[in-house]
């Protein structure tokens, strides 16, 4: 513990400075007002995302796992993660898509990360929300559907609720209060893996997903 | 694979800069990775307005975290073990590394992936690991590239940015079985994703640095646009992160405030893939993620910074390299003449806290003053202001008032300061100054030729055949 009494007695006899009161956030809030129209807020989340490389597309509370079946056979999926115990995960293998075979994540990770690494073509996860100035997914990973179906699958499908935009990171924290009731592990996640590390050059798929697509949920059964 | 041990930056930073300056390849690397940054973050900033109010705001955010840093230390520390996750305080880096060591001899571990970290550049890591015989894979691409090539990174963001994709291509060829020279992109890439991928499934430990760390929740905020990162804090069965004692912020929110400048100061990019909020271990519920979460917080010369309410500025940085994008030698000299782990503006006044500036004063010197650092920081740090601090800190008398940290007065010269000092007593006294500058406006054939440094290309200082105050007396007439 000598350690950190050093440290923090070095940084406790330190000159105080001038008052650093807790920043206001307020003008740069009022600078990012909420988008008036869930239309807009989806046009404009749908743009950034797409820019980022990302695939959306529309769909409703029934046919979404219709629209998998078919988006991951033509891309050539045969294999696909889901979480069997959450909610769409459950309509999902109700649904017996036909050509792909569901794999559930249902243990833990030692006892088959080869398989995962290795024999897993595509995943599907739901997000909590999104971000439509970054066009960002948030993802709260959690038993269901654990840390590493967002990572690992060089797909990754992604169920969004299309009434669940927030303008910005802050904007979602705030109405979905993160700071009473963090999970272990939150990520916002914006478009495919990606690197620039060779010459400035773009290239997609680095270390996660190649390719990262959303399935918009509308409610209602409603088209944009 | 060995890297250069960290070499200290007094020495030869003059040799290699000029080696730097003359190598061709290397200028043009670095021109159109600067050019390329600059006008991608302009891109980012259209808003003047914006801009401007994001920058006090992440200053004031900043400022706010140092003023009341060994308390939201502490908080950090108690959320952090609310949340399962061990602290560690580390003074030094051979410290921090053994931090690390007891870790993996307490689990037997032997394989590490690591994440992008200049904290764990910082401590050298990789060579406490290695001469412990364990093996430690750098994961980001540019990491990966750069301890493949046996060096170190030359920009704090983009490692391999002194490196042509051709380069790249041989050393690929040259270094792993089985590879055929290629300088497709996309192909280099997928090379690096397969053999890093094996290397993800069988590691032992994950490392990984931290952008920010939240005092209010005991969250580590993590950002990159791999995954590499999010590989190395989830499927290793432990979880090492390491940062600086400065990385601290308050809230919650205040990480979005400050995420908004970093990748678009950084990279110009709106937003990173990846932002990774890592608030504890694996759960008795959950299938994946670390079952042991550590923080390193390193101290390392920060305290004397911070002991110096002009140089506390300093650790506001989040590390974005938004200085040396924009710095005018940078541009030129590249990252690995600078010799230290954090390289231009910033490296120059970070390093003397580290390092002692006996050891960095020459960093302090390789500046124009031209400011441009100062006008892209996001946190407003007056980069400039300090840098004049350190020169005068570098050139004091060891023992005077103006002698304040490790290694003062390194930088001190003999000849020069006698020459200061002669003019300072001369300057100060009007008889002295008036008789002193009638001599010299007249003895002026006598000015040596030669004036060091000044004269390696330009004319020689030569007093004026009349004085300031005889034109202007003339004039009167």
């Amino acid at each position: 513990m000598s350690a950190r009494k050093n440290i923090l007695g070095r940084l406790r006899r330190a000159p105080v400075g001038d008052p650093a009161p807790l920043p206001e956030l307020a003008a740069w809030r009022a600078s990012r007002p909420p988008i008036a129209d869930a239309a807009s807020a989806l046009a404009l989340f749908r743009a950034n995302i797409e820019a980022a490389h990302a695939e959306v597309h529309d769909t409703t509370a029934q046919d979404w796992p219709a629209l998998l079946a078919r988006l991951a056979a033509a891309k050539g999926v045969h294999t696909l993660l889901f979480g069997p115990t959450s909610l769409h995960g459950a309509q999902l293998a109700a649904s017996k898509p036909a050509g792909v075979q569901l794999v559930p994540y249902d243990r833990p990770v030692e006892k088959w990360r080869d398989q995962l690494f290795d024999e897993i073509d595509a995943s599907i996860t739901g997000a909590v929300s999104a971000i439509a100035d970054t066009g960002s997914l948030i993802l709260w990973p959690d038993a269901n559907e654990p840390r590493l179906m967002s990572l690992v699958p060089a797909i990754h499908f992604v169920l969004l609720d299309a009434q669940r935009i927030h303008i910005d990171l802050h904007a979602a924290m705030s109405a979905e209060a993160w700071a009473t009731r963090m999970p272990t592990n939150a990520l916002v996640i914006s478009g495919p893996s990606k690197t620039a590390d060779i010459q400035q050059t773009l290239a997609y798929g680095a270390h996660g997903p190649r390719e990262l697509i959303v399935l918009l949920r509308h409610a209602n059964g409603g088209q944009p | 694979m060995s890297q250069p041990v960290h070499f200290h930056a007094a020495a030869d930073f003059a040799d290699r800069s000029l080696a730097a300056v003359n190598d061709a390849g290397l200028r043009r690397n670095f021109r159109s990775a600067m050019d390329y940054l600059q006008t991608k973050r302009r891109a980012q900033f259209t808003d003047d307005g914006e801009l401007e109010l994001l920058r006090d705001l992440g200053q004031a955010i900043r400022r706010h975290a140092l003023a009341n840093l060994p308390d939201l230390l502490e908080q950090l520390e108690a959320r952090l073990t609310a949340n399962g996750v061990v602290v560690h305080w580390a003074e030094t880096p051979a410290a921090a590394n053994a931090v690390v060591l007891e870790i993996a001899a307490r689990t037997d571990a032997k394989r590490f992936v690591k994440g992008k970290s200049m904290v764990s550049e910082e401590v050298g890591l990789n060579h406490a690991l290695e001469a412990a015989g364990i093996e430690a894979l750098e994961t980001d691409m540019g990491e990966y590239i750069v301890q493949l090539a046996g060096e170190a990174p030359s920009h704090i963001i983009m490692p391999a940015i002194h490196k042509t994709r051709q380069q790249i291509g041989e050393l690929f060829a040259a270094r792993l079985p089985g590879v055929a020279y290629t300088e497709n992109v996309d192909a280099l890439i997928s090379i690096g994703r397969e053999v890093l991928r094996r290397k993800f499934a069988e590691a032992d430990i994950g490392i990984s640095g931290v952008n920010f760390a939240v005092a209010e929740t005991g969250t580590l905020f993590l950002v990159e646009n791999e995954g590499n990162g999010r590989m190395c804090t989830t499927v290793p069965r432990i979880h090492i992160a390491i940062t600086g004692i400065e990385k601290v912020v308050a809230k919650l929110e205040h990480v979005a405030a400050l995420n908004s400048l970093l990748p678009r100061s950084a990279t110009g990019q709106a937003v990173e893939t990846y932002q990774n909020f890592i608030t504890g271990p694996r759960q008795a519920d959950e299938l994946d993620g670390p079952d042991e979460v550590h923080l390193i917080l390193l101290d390392n010369g920060r305290s004397q910074a911070y002991a110096d309410l002009q140089l506390r500025a300093t650790l506001q940085c989040i590390r974005c390299g938004a200085c040396m994008n924009h710095c005018p030698v940078y541009a030129r000299i590249g990252g690995h003449a600078y010799g230290t782990t954090y390289p231009g503006p910033i490296g120059a006044i970070i390093s003397p806290h580290l390092l002692g500036l006996d050891a960095a004063y020459p960093l302090v010197f390789a500046s124009t003053l031209c400011h441009a650092c100062v006008e892209v920081c996001p946190v407003r740090i007056p980069i400039t202001d300090i840098l004049i601090r350190l020169r005068n800190e570098a050139q004091a008398r060891p023992g005077s008032a103006d002698a304040t940290l490790r290694g003062s007065g390194a930088g001190r010269k003999t000849l020069v300061s006698t020459i200061w000092r002669a003019w300072s007593l001369v300057y100060s006294r009007l008889r002295l100054y008036r008789l002193t500058s009638w001599f010299m406006s007249r003895g002026r054939a006598l000015s040596p030729i030669e004036q060091g440094a000044w004269t390696r290309s330009r004319t020689p200082l030569v007093p004026a055949p009349k004085r300031l105050r005889d034109l202007i007396k003339e004039r009167g007439k």
